[in-house]
């Protein structure tokens, strides 16, 4: 059992990172729902709120990691221009998406689209913690501050759901591969 | 007690009421712009030439490098900017947080290739 570098970025980068994130986001939505509404029934403890705050930091830490691996790691091997004469395009994915008819939205509505949305969520998520280390359970307090904070975070389930789907997608269609092959495991006989 | 060791104190042992709301609002106010920055920014690089030349901050990466760089740099300074002029004040909360949610909505919807092929 083996994988290519490339395709092992290619992972790290959409369910490593951007997994943990889309699992994250439903965590960080329930928990600014039920306990941080105003007049919610029971009072957020001190050890909840500092949870509270280490789970958006490691959230926006994985958003960043997700969209800075996918700009300057994976997304390069995605755009590489094939060289004069290349026959096969299985090592360019967007060239491979382009060069049929029936793919090429997969890259002009897809990938055009994936590529900018997803920073949405890292700043979104970004602002919901800065919010909440600098606001705690005093956000109770505020119920427009609450409310768009909690919008936000929604906005950027949103943002990442749409790349992951269409990263998803496209790597069904054109993987990213290529590098040093790395060596996992062998196979039964 | 000193105005800044009254500051200083943890969010926990302060009194919530005495919290302005002005940080919060600068937060979320910079995140609508750099949302929206983004997608002007994508629109942009991809229908002016010479700026999407610019945006080539990192050329395997291309023009998506200098627009998300440009507009993080919005957001931030806008950020604190904003931060600057509203964390001591209490700022009305409702029309920032709807201003907000706008410039994010549009961000989303004119980062959508079919509505961004419009302009």
């Amino acid at each position: 059992m083996e994988i290519t570098a490339h395709g092992l970025w290619s992972l790290i980068h959409g369910m490593g990172f951007g997994g943990l994130y889309l699992l994250a986001c439903s965590g960080a939505i329930v928990e600014l729902w039920r306990r941080y509404a105003p007049g919610a029934p029971a009072e957020p403890s001190t050890r909840d709120e500092r949870f509270f705050r280490i789970y958006l930091v490691a959230m926006a830490a994985l958003g960043w990691l997700a969209v800075l691996t996918g700009a300057y790691i994976v997304y390069p091997w995605y755009r590489a221009i094939p060289p004069a004469g290349t026959i096969s395009l299985a090592g360019y994915p967007q060239r491979l998406l382009m060069s049929s008819p029936t793919t090429i939205g997969w890259h002009s509505l897809g990938m055009e689209w994936k590529e900018h949305v997803a920073w949405l969520a890292p700043i979104s998520i970004t602002m919901a913690a800065a919010v909440f280390i600098r606001y705690g359970r005093a956000i109770r307090k505020y119920p427009p501050l609450r409310n768009a904070v909690l919008s936000f975070v929604v906005v950027s389930l949103i943002a990442a759901g749409i790349a992951a789907f269409f990263g998803a997608e496209i790597d069904d269609q054109a993987p990213v591969t290529g590098g040093a092959t790395i060596h996992l495991i062998n196979g039964g006989k | 007690m000193s105005t800044q060791s009254m500051t200083a104190r943890p969010i926990e042992a302060a009194d919530e009421t005495a919290l302005p709301n002005g940080s919060g609002a600068a937060a979320l106010l910079a995140a609508g712009i750099g949302a929206f920055a983004l997608a002007v920014l994508a629109i942009m690089g991809d229908r002016i030439a010479a700026f999407g030349k610019f945006a080539v901050f990192y050329k395997p990466t291309g023009p998506l490098s200098g627009v998300t760089t440009c507009a993080i740099a919005i957001w931030l300074v806008a950020w604190l900017i904003l931060d600057l002029r509203w964390k001591r004040r209490d700022v009305a909360l409702s029309r920032v947080s709807a201003a907000a949610l706008t410039l994010l909505v549009l961000g989303v919807l004119l980062t959508f290739p079919p509505l961004a092929n419009l302009f």
